[in-house]
């Protein structure tokens, strides 16, 4: 080998081996970078349970709490709605909640502890609108023949009284039940399962 | 006087001969010959340019007012609306700003379509295009965030939860946008850093390499046939004349009437009819309750509705996944064209009629599908957005046997 001639192959070599090594330094030096996207421990930290008041609501009325930063409701059902839970079923995509997130004694149809009381998340499972409130049978958004329930301004998704989504809208899922526990009569927690319940 | 003129050419020299400044003059616009028969649709490049420069300078001096905290965000905004000095022009020049630039893109987009102007050899001046086409959107979405209204806050709760579609990563992806379990002061932050730095920096340097992509090839013309085909002896096209004098002159009264159409917008219509602000983003945003009837604001509207216009679940798809998915494609399907194309000729004027009735069935499903897109859904409309995004899609797809089999018209040797 002369002094001024190259040898191709080692240099081929040594970049090659540098750009490796440089483009991995360059993926390590990102990983702090993308984390900081990562929820802060501060926002980890405010999710602490919300205490909720039940004897003032009047039957068919709903109160809304803020749970995690989001809307939970809490809607007193009459006995007509709860009576007419069980005929929904043919309109329904998931009547038996089996997809659904939610403690394990919401897997039924009136889906919640005391059937009286439905406690729900009040986020649409499609891109997350909260639907509005249509307790009225016959409803112009919810159809003439329907006996209550939401409805999401977003793009159109219907559930019924216990937050069951109805087949042919775009959300795909029931909306979520939170873990909640009564602490007396008139009083609930939202955001803690009862010792013994299942999530 | 002429002792001015001679001091500045002798400032011209003494930079000219430390930095190339008259070599680039030369190369990018004295001696940049461009296609003498440029027409109206020409003019659009330009006029992004001119509303880029816009949108950079009133959002400087916006940012000198506005807080990007959820707790202050909607006041400031107000706040330069009501009490800071001519504050409210700033704020409808930037607003009224960013719908015209959609405005001016898409009518730049059309162009190219029109005169085959991301055939070869402008694939990349297309494809820098249409990154620069994503960075506006991603822009223009940070910047709806952050007067922290109604409409900001749940028009991207909707779009963030876009991306918890996609299976296995989706939730994931979503909480690392908001860097929160919903919406919040935290997600207002990231999106503030964004619009005013990130993507500012992205656009600016791609419009230079667009344009520097451009006048590497050089530019197409209406009758999409090669100007360099024909030099003259000393090497310039003939059909080819500088851009300066003969642009910047032609120019400059489409950048007048620019301004004339944004002052008119500006001083008497400044909110569009809720077209360009929209109403529901008068009221602060509140994570307890979705306004009644949501909808992006127009410049988004015909991907919302291919969203929207998914409601059946098919290949164990569910509807939502495939919504997002659609939505997707139908922006990048762009992308493709300079090799989805398979015609002779470059311009509309020389295809033959089926390129023409597709092109045409294309223009008005896109466009009945963004006047959807404004409207809440019902069964009805929904239908008509199924029909028009299949419409939409073939466009594309069928695009390389169309091209291919249609009768196209003879093309001239030198411009027309
Ligand atoms: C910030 C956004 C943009 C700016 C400032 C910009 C600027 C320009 C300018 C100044 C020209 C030359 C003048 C003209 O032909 O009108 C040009 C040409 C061109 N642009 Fe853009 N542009 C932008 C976005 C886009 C987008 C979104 C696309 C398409 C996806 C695109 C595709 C093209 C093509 C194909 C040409 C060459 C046209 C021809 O030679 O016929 N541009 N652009
Ligand atoms: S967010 Fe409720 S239907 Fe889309």
């Amino acid at each position: 080998m002369t002094v001024d001639s190259t040898d191709i192959e080692r240099r081929q070599f040594l970049t090659g081996t540098a750009a490796v090594l440089g483009g991995l330094g360059a993926g390590v030096a990102a990983i702090p970078f993308v984390s900081t996207f990562q929820p802060s421990e501060r926002a980890k930290a405010i999710g602490a349970p919300v205490e909720a008041n039940i004897d003032q609501i009047e039957p068919g009325q709903r109160v809304t709490y803020k749970w995690r930063g989001k809307p939970v409701w809490i809607i007193r059902r009459t006995e007509e709605q709860l009576a007419a839970l069980e005929q929904m079923r043919d309109i329904l995509a998931d009547p038996d909640s089996t997809s659904s997130v939610q403690p394990e004694f919401a897997e039924n149809s009136w889906r919640s502890l005391n059937q009286e009381y439905l406690v729900l998340v009040g986020i649409c499972t499609h891109l997350g609108c909260s639907p509005s409130f249509r307790p009225l049978a016959g409803d112009v958004v919810m159809g003439a023949d329907s006996v209550g329930g939401f409805y999401c301004p977003c793009h159109g998704s219907k559930f019924d009284l216990s937050g069951r989504v109805y087949a042919g809208v775009p959300a795909p899922t029931n909306m979520d039940v939170p873990p909640y526990k009564f602490l007396n009569e008139s009083r609930i927690l939202i955001g803690e399962l009862a010792e013994g319940e299942g999530a | 006087m002429s002792k001015v003129v001679k001091n500045l050419t002798g400032l011209r020299d003494w930079v000219d001969a430390r930095f190339p400044l008259m070599q680039l003059w030369n190369e990018h616009v004295g001696q940049y010959y461009a296609p003498k028969n440029f027409n109206f649709w020409y003019y659009f490049g330009v006029l992004s340019l001119v509303v880029l420069v816009i949108q950079i300078v009133t959002g400087i001096w916006l940012v000198m007012n506005y807080k990007p905290d959820a707790e202050f965000a909607f006041a400031s905004v107000e706040y330069i609306m009501r009490d800071v000095d001519w504050g409210w022009l700033i704020r409808y020049m930037h607003s009224t700003g960013a719908s015209f630039f959609f405005i001016v893109i898409y009518l730049h987009m059309f162009r190219g379509i029109m005169y085959g102007s991301y055939r070869k050899p402008r694939e990349l001046i297309w494809v820098l295009g249409m990154c620069l086409y994503l960075a506006l959107m991603a822009e223009a979405f940070f910047g709806y965030l952050l007067p922290w209204g109604q409409m900001s806050y749940w028009g991207a709760q909707v779009i963030i939860s876009l991306f918890g579609a996609i299976p296995v990563v989706g939730e994931t992806l979503s909480l690392w946008i908001r860097g929160d379990y919903v919406v919040s002061d935290i997600t207002l932050n990231r999106f503030f850093a964004f619009h005013v730095i990130a993507l500012p920096f992205a656009i600016a340097g791609l419009v230079l390499l667009h344009i520097l992509a451009l006048h590497h090839v050089g530019s197409n013309n209406p009758d999409g046939i090669d100007i360099k085909a024909n030099k003259d002896p000393a090497g310039k096209p003939l059909d080819g004349i500088p851009f300066h004098p003969y642009y910047t002159i032609k120019d400059a009264p489409a950048i007048v009437g620019l301004l004339i159409l944004m002052s008119i917008v500006i001083f008497f219509a400044p909110e569009m009819g809720g077209y360009f602000l929209e109403h529901n983003n008068f009221v602060p945003a509140d994570p307890l309750k979705t306004p009644e009837h949501i909808a992006p604001v127009w410049y988004f509207t015909p991907f919302y509705s291919i969203l929207r216009a998914n409601t059946i679940n098919f290949f164990m798809v569910p509807a939502k996944l495939w919504g997002v998915i659609f939505m997707g494609l139908g922006t990048m399907a762009f992308f493709l064209l300079p090799w989805l194309d398979r015609g002779k000729v470059r311009s509309i004027r020389y295809r033959g009629w089926i390129y023409k009735t597709a092109l045409s069935i294309f223009v008005v499903s896109f466009l009945i599908l963004g006047y959807l897109g404004l409207l809440p859904p019902t069964p009805g409309r929904t239908a008509v957005a199924q029909v028009c995004t299949i419409l939409y899609f073939l466009f594309f797809l069928l695009m390389p046997f169309y091209t291919k089999w249609d009768k196209t018209k003879p093309v001239p040797e030198r411009v027309t």
